[in-house]
This record gives structure tokens, sequence and C-alpha cells, in this order.
């Protein structure tokens, strides 16, 4: 899709280079200038009135903080004391996303509505087709009883009219388990049982009342600290989210001060061999199919809502993975700092000991605009492992398969797919394979549409991303030619 | 007639402020002004380091050599077709 990212979302990024600002001016004294300094007298104003836009900065600046809304105990605790509680704590926070409740607007309950089309028709076939009797005429026009409809929509199929429309809830129509939904006054909230990270609805409320709670504070701390060697993986799908080139952006995060940079994509080479290992493995045992593993949004989906396709998951582990394990047994008092465009992969590090913090692209932007630094300007440096072309195209959809499929070569019959995002109709069409099988053996899940580029902590456009990464593949060597 | 010309900043601080989301106008430009205008790409403009903080009125998009603050797609878009509006 080729939609710029609302006004809610770039609203974010000047929050978090604030935020950095801030700690970099003088360890956050200042912080509770950011909602007048975002929100000038004056100055633009996007809700109600200056007041309240102030007010949800506020919440947005403490999320950005690692504090999650609800935790707020004391109103008039300030965003300095905020911040300096995020530069006393040794662990991060759990919480992952949130609604400032707030900020949310509470779109409408009901989901169908009778417009100003409606004609008070003599057949009312909204009213007679009703199952819930939710329909009755008022001023001469059909109205629904918020408290009775059920969204059937059979109202909207029969008018003749087109009168009935459908409004959707953007957070609840973008979340594709359904783990977002309304309290008793009409909030949203998060089951953070049910949610699966993708972000979708972070990305598609247009109030900007979803928020994630970031952990960039916590690295700007330890990166401040010269004693702590602080390494940066950079996910595959960096091709693009920076000017410069990739040689640049190694000099620029030195000069952000992490010690060392390496690339997941090495970490991806592995996990392709693997995954080709274990595919002609399960063949030969006679099993139907096998599905990728690296996306973690895609496999929590799996785990809690497609519980049919958990036993094709394959168990070879991530790319971030293999790259950390990599990177403990060389430096093992580093910390490991994961960089990519994914806020899924927060669980995953949290579940595996060599990470240590997960960044976006998004998040390391800001660094770099509130410390000044320009990429193209910066000293290109080398990696000191090489990526092959197949590691190097995991963040763009069918990459993943596509390495697979290339180790695999003829020692199997392979027949690849991609389910290219994850929605509800395609988690239906994931349960129909798991059950009733398909002309596929090999299939590919990436919960983002587009692959990793599309993720939501990205900075650049998909397309171009994608392009780039496209560019990077052609100048590597292959991992069929590589010995180890 | 002439096209438009469209600088966007693509140093890094612009870029990572919005200039980034303002090149879907490369791939999906609103169909009045698809043919009239010219997307350049810049690099940084020295706005960004004039004054402390300055990156914060980022990022910016020369329309003809007029310059847009706080760019946006919406924001450069309304710009082509105020100058397109002007020459006819
Ligand atoms: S999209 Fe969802 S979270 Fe955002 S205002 Fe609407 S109901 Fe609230
Ligand atoms: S699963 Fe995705 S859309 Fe649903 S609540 Fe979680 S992050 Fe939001
Ligand atoms: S990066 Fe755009 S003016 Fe400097």
């Amino acid at each position: 899709m080729l939609i710029p990212k609302n006004n809610a979302n770039q609203m974010r990024t000047r929050i978090l280079v604030k935020i950095v600002e801030k700690f970099l001016q003088g360890r956050f004294a200042d912080a509770d200038r950011i909602p007048l300094e975002l929100r000038p007298k004056g100055g633009e104003v996007s809700r109600c009135c200056i007041y309240k836009d102030r007010a949800i900065l506020k919440y947005r600046c403490m999320a950005s903080m690692g504090f999650a809304p609800e935790d707020e105990t004391d109103e008039l605790t300030s965003l300095k004391e905020y911040g300096e509680r995020a530069l006393a704590r040794q662990e991060h926070a759990t919480n992952k996303l949130s609604v400032i409740t707030d900020a949310c607007s509470g779109c409408i309950r009901s989901r169908y509505m009778v417009t100003d089309a409606c004609r008070g028709c003599f057949a009312k076939p909204c009213q007679v087709n009703c199952p819930k009797q939710a329909i009755t005429i008022v001023n001469g026009r059909s109205t629904i009883d918020p408290d009775k409809c059920i969204s059937c929509g059979r109202c909207q199929e029969v008018c003749p009219y087109h009168a009935v429309i459908r409004v959707p809830i953007p957070c609840e129509e973008a979340c594709p388990v359904g783990a977002i939904s309304k309290d008793e006054s009409g909030k949203e909230h998060i089951d953070p049982e049910k949610c699966i990270l993708c972000g979708k609805c972070l990305q598609s409320c247009p109030f900007g009342a979803v928020v994630e709670m970031s952990q960039i504070v916590d690295v700007l701390k330890l990166l401040a600290d010269d004693d702590k060697k602080v390494v940066a993986m950079l996910a595959p799908a960096v091709l693009g989210q920076f000017p410069g080139t990739i040689n640049n952006l190694i000099g620029a995060l030195k000069k952000l001060g992490f010690a060392d940079v390496v690339e997941v994509a090495v970490g991806a080479d592995i996990t392709t061999q693997k995954e080709a290992a274990e595919f002609i493995e399960k063949m030969e045992k006679g099993e139907k199919m096998m599905t990728t593993s690296c996306c973690p949004a895609y496999y929590k989906a799996a785990d809690v809502h497609i519980p049919e396709i958990k036993p094709f998951v394959s168990h070879t582990r991530t790319p971030m993975y293999y790259t950390a394990e990599l990177l403990k047994k060389e430096q093992p008092e580093c910390t490991a700092v994961f960089i990519g465009p994914c806020l899924a992969k927060r669980f995953e590090a949290e579940n595996d000991p060599n990470v240590d913090y997960v960044l976006t692209f998004e998040e390391i932007g800001a660094m770099l605009v509130a410390s000044g630094i320009n990429v193209t300007d910066c000293e290109p440096q080398e990696f000191a492992k090489i990526s092959c072309a197949q590691g190097r195209r995991f963040p763009v959809s069918g990459g993943v398969a596509g390495a697979v499929v290339s180790l695999v070569g003829d020692k199997a019959e392979i027949k690849p797919t991609a389910i290219n995002g994850l929605n509800k109709a395609s988690i239906k069409l994931l349960k129909q394979y798991a059950t009733k099988g398909s002309e596929f053996n090999m299939v590919e899940v990436m919960c983002c549409e587009g692959g990793c580029v599309a993720g939501p902590g990205c900075i650049a456009l998909a397309k171009k991303s994608a392009i780039m990464v496209e560019n990077y593949v052609k100048t590597a060597p292959d991992l069929k030619d590589k010995k180890d | 007639m002439e096209k438009v010309k469209i600088k966007i900043c693509c140093g890094t601080s612009c870029f990572v402020m919005g200039a980034a989301q303002i090149q879907v106008l490369e791939f999906a430009p609103p169909a009045d002004i698809a043919d009239k205008i010219e997307i350049e790409e810049a690099r940084c403009m020295n706005h960004c380091k004039n004054t402390t903080a300055k990156y914060n009125r980022g990022p910016f998009v020369l329309v003809n050599n007029e310059l847009i603050e706080e760019a946006n797609f919406e924001k450069v878009v309304n710009k082509v077709r105020e100058i397109l509006n002007q020459e006819n």
C-alpha cells in the first residue's frame, strides 16, 4: 500500500527526537518543556484545544520513556521525574503497547449508520430485514439503535439507496487477531495475551492513541557510559532506511556510541541453511508442509490464534537469534541491541538471553537527528562478516522462501508460496492449509504486507527500501558457494 | 509548460523527520499533478543546522524555490496546485 504515514505517526518521530534532545542537553532536566515546544502558543492545534494536545503529548512522552500511560499514579508527576526514573531503572518496561484513553476518541460503537441519503421509503427493507429490530423511524428516517445492533450488515445490503454505511473502527479493523477492543466506556484496550505486536493498530489510529513503550532511554544511557560496550545488530530491512550507504551508517552508529555494528543478514544465512536442512528432513519423513518461523508476530499468531498450523511451523530459530548467539560467543561482555523495523521482536528478545534491547529504525533515526549526525558525511566502514544474497533478501516478501528453495535445490520437491501480510483472510487461509492441505509444501509467512521493509518501525517507504534491498542482494556472494 | 520542481531534502535530519514519506510523490502522485512535476532528492540544505534545534522545523522541501517547513505530502501537493493555478 502506498499511503504515507499519517500525521499522528510523524508526531511520534518528533517526540522521540525531543526525548533524545532533552537527554543530551541535561538528562531530562528540561523534559517538561517538550509538550510546550511541540505545541507552542499560537501554533497549530489538532484536538479541541492546545491544552488537550499538550496533555496527550505528555502521555506520548511517557511512553517514549518506557512508561505505560496506565502506570500513572499521580497526574502531577513531571516528565523530568519520569526521565529520572527511566535513567535509574535496571530493567526496561515489559509493557509493550497501550492505548492513551484520553486520546482515543472512542470511535463510534455501532458500525452501521444511516446517512442523509435515506428517503424514509415505504418499503423499509432495512427495518424488515434487521434480525434484532434495531431500526426505528425517527423524523421520517431510519435510525439504528446502537445497543441492539449486532453489526450484521443486512440493512446495508438491502437499502436500494445505499443509504446505510459501515463506519469502521480503524484499530479494530486493522488488528488481524481481535486483540484490541472497547471497554464499557467505549475506549479501546489491548489484550496482551492475544496481541501479536504487529503494530497495525499503532499505524492505523488517526488520533495517535496507540503508543509503544520504547527502550530508547535505556539504550541512550548505556551509549553515554564509556565502560559499556554496546553492539548494534542491524536487521536486513535497514537498506534504504537512512540516506547514504550501509557503510556510512556503520560510521554513523559508531559516532552515536556503538562499539561495533553487525549485520543480522549473517544470521539469516544460518537460518536459511538450517531451515533448508529441516525441510528436506521433514519431507523425507513424509510431512505435508512446513512454514517459516522467522516472523515473531506470525510465530505468536500461530501459537495463540492458529493452533492448527503449529505442528507445521519450522523449529529453526530466527536470524536475530543466530546473530546474537555468534555475537555473544565472541564478545560475551557486550550489550546487544537489535535494530529493526519490528515491534514483535520485543517479545522474541524477552525470551532470548543473548538480546538485551530492541530499537526501531525510527528510534535510531531520532538519535541521529538530535545528535546532528548526517549519515552521508560519516566515514564508511566495513562489516567484519560478509552476508550472502540469501540472507540479504529476507526482508522482502518471498525472500525467505526463495532462500530456502535455492539451498534445497533438487534434494527435495519444493513447492513454495508466500503469505504476504497477516490479516483476517490470510489467517483463515493458513487454517485451511493446515486442515485441508494445499498444493504448496513450503509456506513463508510475513506479518507485514510487503515484508519487513514495511514494518511499523521503518522510516523509508517500503517500495524504496525494497529496491535498495534488491541492489544490495546483487553485490553479495551466493550462500551455495560458501564453504564453512 | 514548465514542470514544477520539487526538491525533497534527503539529509538525515529531514529524511528521518518525514521526507522519506513525502517520496511517495515519486510512486503515486495525485493524478492532476502527476505529469506536471519533477522530483529531485537534495542533500542537506543546512536549514536543519541554522540555529539550535532547527531540525524541529524539518523536513524541508523546496517547491520552485519556495521553502516549505514541517513539510508533509499534503502541504507539498497543495503548494504545487497553488503554483499551477496561478499559471493558468
Ligand atoms: S482508532 Fe481505535 S484507538 Fe484510535 S481513536 Fe478510534 S477507537 Fe480509539
Ligand atoms: S495484534 Fe497488532 S493490531 Fe492487534 S492489538 Fe496487537 S499490535 Fe495492535
Ligand atoms: S537534512 Fe534537510 S536541511 Fe539538513
